[in-house]
């Protein structure tokens, strides 16, 4: 007999249907997969990250391959939360999936009206709060690296945004756990971790930087064990629920970071290599249950044994 | 859409070139001239990003998609060692192509520097095809960095430069008196930035209609990185996606 397995996970009031998000920045908006995928199966789609006005980034070259993944330097590349509005969010918000967007700015009154903007989207049910961007000269990952700027932020945005908010945390700190404790206390529903370490590649021949900004954030399978302990360590530290990110490439990776603690698991760098890669991952994640004779999802969430 | 295709046949055309044949038993997709694919390479350590390929040639004949590969790093090694009825995991058709002309009687010229002509044999057979008037301009180091010369033949008038002067005129594909003398309707261009931006200055010198294939280093292949940014009039746009095909019009260089 067939076993009916639970594999939906909540994040504050947010249900998803599975674990399985895709990472801000690395899924456009969805819509550049669906030649790929069926973005009706995602547990949930965190667009790219969205300022209050036009930006456009930072200058070619954005890019630079590294063992085992790559540094980027976009510096979040968008046209705005106004022209997300007008012209993006009418085509995206019927998919049965969550919506979900990234929230970036450079001053405190940025992050608030956006958020506030789109605090009345009734197809956006949560937006993930990026106070962690590696490459952006103002803001960004300023407010992540200190409590005090984390709890400016997050206070600010939760007196205008109603719905789920989770904060994106910077793995670029001395202790993470601190930061995302300062996020809990603020009014977060949720922390995801981790955004990119600040990394850098040099050209020897030529004697140059491979990025125009010289550094940029390392995402990929090369820092999974970094975020594999930051994760671990937060889900210890705080008791709102934790998404785990950062080189995750096939189900049995998306496991370990739920038995380290979190609740839900995103997929970046993985969608540059396999555009199909998040239905392979929630197809694994189901093999992983039957395996393990696992009825529910969330008993696997910090489960594991030590 | 991805495909796991068949190793046809992978030979070494030149020291640091090899011809890559890839096949499958249904029909291959629909692909235009100018557009890309992207390669998943194993058997690679340092490799971890796809490897995107300007489509070579697409012949119907045998069902088979050309990829003609300089062996720079790590990854065009490991594809360039690849043996037949290997499987290559490929996401094609990737990017936008070439743009057809307007009218059948001016002639177009078609000009390739180094890999950059690869491109080249797949849209001079199409044009060709179609009663378009090509001709090939293709320019190299040495005779030897020439590749693919007879195919190249069976579509058009091929003028060659060498630096050495070993094939054709001495010198830049720019040094060519066809660039500068021909009655040309439309230019296409595939090389190193440098070359095309001299072809691109003496295409507008002339009023000539030019478009021009990039190969800024990319991600994704499918517009969602953000990473292959060109700068353009309009922005920054994404090569992979609204490229890799530019008009000169569009371009600040």
């Amino acid at each position: 007999m067939i076993k009916e397995r639970n594999t939906s996970v909540k994040l504050g009031n947010l249900v998803l249907k599975n674990p399985v998000m895709t990472a801000s920045g690395t899924f456009g908006y969805g819509s550049e997969f669906t030649d790929f995928l069926d973005l009706n199966q995602i547990g949930g789609i965190i667009v790219k990250g969205t300022t209050l006005h036009h930006r456009e980034g930072n200058p070619y070259p954005r890019m630079a391959e590294t063992p085992s993944g790559m540094l980027n330097a976009v510096g979040l590349q968008n046209k705005g939360v106004h022209y997300f509005i007008d012209h993006i969010y009418p085509s995206i918000k019927d998919i049965d999936s969550n919506i979900i967007v990234n929230v970036s700015g450079s001053q405190v009154e940025d992050y608030v009206e956006t958020a506030r903007l789109i605090n009345e989207l009734e197809g956006i049910p949560a937006i993930e709060l990026n106070i962690s961007c590696p490459n952006v000269k103002q803001g960004g990952m300023t407010f992540g690296v200190t409590t005090s700027g984390a709890e400016e932020v997050v206070k600010a945005v939760r007196k205008v945004y109603d719905k789920t908010l989770i904060v994106k945390l910077s793995p670029n700190v001395t202790d993470i756990t601190e930061i995302a404790k300062a996020a809990e206390a603020s009014g977060a529903d949720s922390v995801s971790l981790i955004n990119t370490l600040l990394g850098m590649a040099i050209d020897a021949e030529r004697k140059k930087p491979l990025l125009s900004t010289i550094t940029g954030g390392l995402s990929g399978p090369a820092v999974k064990p970094i975020a594999l302990r930051m994760v671990w360590q937060v889900s210890q530290a705080v008791k709102i629920p934790v998404v785990g990110l950062g080189g995750v490439m096939n189900g049995q990776d998306a496991i370990e970071f739920m038995l380290a603690g979190a609740s839900a698991i995103q997929l970046g760098t993985a969608n540059f290599i396999d555009p199909a890669v998040t239905i392979r991952v929630i197809n694994e994640i189901e093999e992983y249950m039957i395996r393990h004779n696992v009825s529910d999802i969330n008993e696997l969430v910090g489960a594991l044994i030590i | 859409m991805v495909l796991d295709l068949t190793v046809k046949s992978c030979e070494m055309i030149h020291k640091q070139y090899a011809l890559l044949k890839l096949t499958q038993k249904d029909q291959l997709p629909e692909m235009h001239a100018g557009q890309f694919v992207e390669v998943r390479v194993d058997n690679s350590s340092t490799t971890f990003l796809r490897r995107p390929i300007s489509i070579n040639f697409i012949d119907p004949q045998d069902n088979t998609l050309w990829l003609l590969i300089q062996v720079i790093g790590d990854g065009t090694r490991a594809l360039a060692e690849l043996q037949v009825g290997d499987l290559v995991n490929v996401i094609l058709p990737l990017g936008n192509g070439f743009s057809w002309p307007i009218k059948k009687d001016q002639p177009i010229l078609l000009v390739g520097g180094g890999v950059g002509t690869a491109p080249m044999l797949y849209w001079g057979k199409l044009l060709k095809q179609k009663g378009y008037n090509p001709s090939f301009l293709l320019g190299a180091r040495s005779k030897n960095d020439l590749l693919q010369l007879s195919d190249f033949a069976a579509f058009g008038t091929v003028y060659t430069t060498t630096e050495d002067e070993s094939h054709g005129v001495k010198g830049y594909v720019t040094n060519h008196p066809m660039l500068k003398e021909g009655d040309w309707q439309r230019i296409y261009v595939c090389g190193p930035k440098p070359m095309m931006m001299a072809v691109a200055k003496e295409a507008r010198g002339r009023k000539i209609g030019c478009e021009v294939s990039l190969e800024n280093s990319m991600a994704c292949g499918v517009g969602a990185c953000l990473c292959c940014v060109e700068d353009t009039v309009d922005g920054n746009v994404c090569v992979c996606k609204e490229g890799p095909v530019l008009d000169i019009d569009k371009l600040k260089w």
